[in-house]
């Protein structure tokens, strides 16, 4: 799972996915592609996004949701937060948070 | 290959293009009374209609045609891009964003909201006939 997430994170493609649904959850793979597109100006195909995608999901940082016809893409950050808080100091004892 | 000859007097112009609905009726009500377009050819043709669409701004302009979807292609041609968001079409529009609102208060599913892309701003809809329309904004 942390290796998942690792590799998730080391492709700037994926991380400029995540991105886009920071400003947008819920998208379709079309407007993922699009976003990419005319935002990085990268040409990627359908297929490579898909794949992208399947890594951000094999990661847990991106769910997909099927509703009805649709499938739509959702960012999850809970992953993020296990590794964030794994270096951060422990709060000492008798600190004020 | 020969180069195609754009001084006139052979060039093609675009005057259909189609899109396949599941029900020509239910199509026909969504394509004129939601989306707003006018009816211009209306055939009885074997169990369906040659059935066509204009925009009222532009009578003479391309035509959409309201096609029966009942080949076994279809169906799966059309899930397919559904699920992954891809419209079967683009329509022009002034202003995406007062569209999105008067067309999603009309209860009109839009897969996605109003978009800005460098020249352009896109939204894309449900046309309840088993397509998703694009709607272009061109700034």
């Amino acid at each position: 799972m942390e290796e998942d997430l690792f590799k998730a994170l080391a492709d700037p493609t994926r991380r400029r996915i995540l991105d886009g649904l920071v400003e947008r959850d819920g998208q379709t793979l079309f407007e993922i592609c699009a976003r990419l597109a005319t935002d990085h100006g990268l040409g990627l195909t359908r297929q490579a996004v898909s794949q992208h995608l399947a890594v951000l999901e094999a990661a847990d940082l991106v769910r997909t949701r099927r509703e009805g016809r649709y499938k739509f893409h959702d960012l999850n950050t809970e992953p993020l937060e296990h590794v964030v808080t794994r270096w951060l100091r422990p709060t000492p004892p008798g600190s004020t948070p | 290959m020969a180069q195609a000859d754009t001084t006139g007097e052979h060039t093609m112009r675009i005057h259909l293009t189609s899109v396949f609905v599941d029900d020509q009726a239910k199509a026909e009500r969504f394509y004129t009374d939601v989306l707003g377009f006018v009816k211009k050819h209306d055939i009885p043709l074997g169990t369906a209609r040659w059935l066509t669409v204009v925009s009222p701004e532009n009578p003479d302009g391309t035509e959409l045609l309201l096609e029966p979807g009942d080949h076994p292609a279809v169906g799966p041609y059309k899930d397919a891009l559904v699920a992954d968001g891809i419209p079967a079409a683009a329509f022009a529009v002034d202003d995406a964003n007062a569209e999105f609102k008067r067309l999603t208060d009309l209860g009109v599913r839009f897969t996605q909201e109003p978009l800005e892309m460098d020249t352009v701003i896109t939204a894309v809809l449900d046309d309840t006939c088993g397509n998703l329309i694009q709607l272009q904004q061109l700034r």
